[in-house]
């Protein structure tokens, strides 16, 4: 049981910062109408910007630094190639977004190698928070809930209470109306992809060392936060957080849990053909391609995703 | 100051290859109700989307002498042109309220001819339902509320694309006598209509668009005295 409630706060410490990732995903999609395939590259830049400015003066400026100057980039990519790339179409604005992604992708081992760089923990965070019969849950994974709670808190806050977020909420369903009323719509775009990828820079900085900062991590990131959007359903923020914390929950439990397949269909009343490889298959060995199982699943039973408004 | 709030000369406009304007010349003076009328898909709203930038366009627009071919939307909108697009896209799921506000621009220094509480007078419906989603108004009450949200921006000239579509005749003519109103205090309209109806009552002048050229200017009693221009680029 006290195994259970610690994997539980686990799952929510990653999927909160599967939230991060993917709300910044959903608003840019919103107003822009495209999925940014660079995205989980944002995610990475936030990671080695955090790396190489903690070797300088620590952790904590690179945790207030980096997400800013991920944003900047973003910007830079929004203004300089995005919007000019978007008078030719979709098709067009996604080929690009891809070709960004592999540039990063290549980019980043050119600067800090091929190997994962030793982005730690400092030390003020190391150790249990507190520990239930054995079970300990790390301080650090508490300190990224709260960052994460109190990013998504400042962005609802940003969103529903100020003057520049009814802009914003008005220009994801209709910015050339937005535009009509006199609000610079081209400016507005330009920092909600900055924040959007301001606040993948920040997933980045606290996931960065939690897990491994290497120039594989967007990538895997990368189609995890596919797979949320699709299921939480495009454009919905409210799907993208459910999404974000099941998926979190889903991958979390299957490699923690000590189970096989077979065990799992037994509590349904199905065996599998004893003596089989499949019969041995453990959880852990399918806990990758359960995010994509349940992708496939969604798009066959639900295509608009949990909670999607738009056909797509 | 010209005597000249909106000035079109030889406007094309196209949608990628298609050509939908072929050479506009128009004018809308200071105080002026001006209709522009035509059947479907002749191309009224395309001017309309042309003068705020929205559409790829050639020739000139000058807007209170100066010319805005080629500048951003919210430049356009900024200089004093409120534009009402047809099916009125009102932000449904933000409150009635939230709509309104959305109509204030920012950094406005002088105070405009329109403040929230004369929507309010004019328009009681609009303070009761303030907290409401404006999807659940009513086509009157939206128009009404699309409106407002443009005049609190403060435009010198309003392009009202078909606001009376959809709406019961008593409607209409409510819609006719708000803009009667917005006249009075000083402000420029140019009203896009596909039918005569409230046109002909409240234009000083009037223009027939077909397929992309005008074809008829006058006034209301020209156009009324003139059947056979009215049979062919009018009435079905
Ligand atoms: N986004 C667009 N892309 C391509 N063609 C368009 C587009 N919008 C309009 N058109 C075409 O341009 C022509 C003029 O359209 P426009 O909307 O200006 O007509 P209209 O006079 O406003 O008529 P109505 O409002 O009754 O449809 C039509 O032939 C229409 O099919
Ligand atoms: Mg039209």
């Amino acid at each position: 049981m006290d195994f259970v409630v610690i994997t539980l706060l686990n799952s929510v410490a990653y999927g909160l910062l599967l939230f991060m990732l993917s709300s910044g995903l959903t608003l840019i999609f919103s107003m822009m109408g495209v999925l940014n395939f660079a995205h989980a590259s944002f995610y990475m830049l936030g990671a080695y910007f955090a790396y190489q400015i903690s070797t300088w003066s620590g952790f904590w400026l690179g945790l207030l630094l980096a997400p800013l100057l991920v944003g900047g980039v973003g910007m830079l990519v929004e203004w300089h190639g995005l919007r000019h790339v978007r008078r030719f179409g979709h098709v067009a604005e996604l080929l690009f977004t891809f070709g960004l992604a592999i540039v990063f992708e290549e980019l980043v081992p050119l600067i800090w190698g091929k190997a994962s760089v030793p982005y730690a923990v400092p030390a003020q965070l190391e150790g249990a928070l507190f520990s239930l019969h054995g079970a300990a849950f790390p301080i650090y994974k508490g300190f990224m809930m709260a960052m994460s709670l109190g990013m998504l808190a400042a962005l609802y806050g940003v969103l529903t209470r100020t003057r520049i977020g009814l802009i914003i909420q008005a220009s994801l369903t209709k910015p050339d109306m937005v535009e009509a009323l006199g609000h610079n719509v081209p400016r507005i775009t330009m920092l909600l992809f900055g924040g959007g990828t301001a606040l993948a820079g920040l997933a980045g900085v606290i996931g960065g060392n939690a897990f491994v900062t290497e120039p594989s991590m967007a990538a895997s990131v990368g189609f995890i936060v596919f797979v949320i959007v699709v299921v939480g359903g495009l454009g919905s923020l409210g799907g993208a957080f459910l999404a974000s914390l099941l998926i979190g929950a889903l991958q979390t439990f299957s490699v923690t849990l000590d189970v096989t397949l077979q065990q799992v269909l037994t509590l349904i009343g199905l065996s599998l053909p004893a003596d089989t490889n499949l019969a041995r298959v453990s959880l852990v060995q399918l806990g990758p391609v359960l995010p994509y199982l349940l992708m496939v699943a969604i798009l066959i039973l639900r295509p608009r995703g949990l909670m999607g408004v738009r056909e797509s | 100051m010209t005597s000249r709030m909106l000035e079109l000369s030889g406007v094309h406009a196209y949608y990628g290859k298609s050509h939908v304007l072929h050479g506009i010349d128009m004018e809308v003076r200071p105080g002026e109700i001006v209709s522009l009328l035509g059947r479907n898909g002749v191309g009224r709203s395309t001017l309309a989307k042309a003068v705020m930038g929205q559409v790829q366009a050639e020739g000139g627009i000058r807007f209170q002498g100066a010319e805005i071919l080629g500048r951003k939307t919210y430049e356009i909108a900024r200089l004093g042109i409120g534009y009402v697009p047809e099916n009125r896209e009102i932000f449904a799921d933000l409150t009635v309220h939230q709509n309104l506000l959305l109509g204030m621009k920012g950094g406005a220094t002088r105070q405009g001819r329109w403040t929230l509480d004369d929507m309010h007078q004019l328009f009681p419906r609009l303070r009761e339902r303030a907290d409401t989603p404006a999807g659940v108004l009513s086509g009157g009450e939206q128009q009404m509320l699309t409106l407002c949200r443009t005049l609190i921006g403060d435009p010198d000239l309003v392009i009202i694309d078909e606001p009376t579509e959809g709406l019961a005749p008593k409607v209409v003519e409510q819609v006719g006598q708000f803009l009667q109103e917005v006249k009075k205090r000083g402000v420029s309209i140019l009203l896009i209509e596909q039918k005569l109806s409230i046109a002909l009552d409240i234009s000083e002048r009037l223009y027939l668009m077909g397929h992309g050229i005008i074809v008829f200017s006058g006034t209301p009693a020209d156009l009324k005295a003139n059947d056979a221009i009215r049979k062919e680029w009018l009435e079905v």
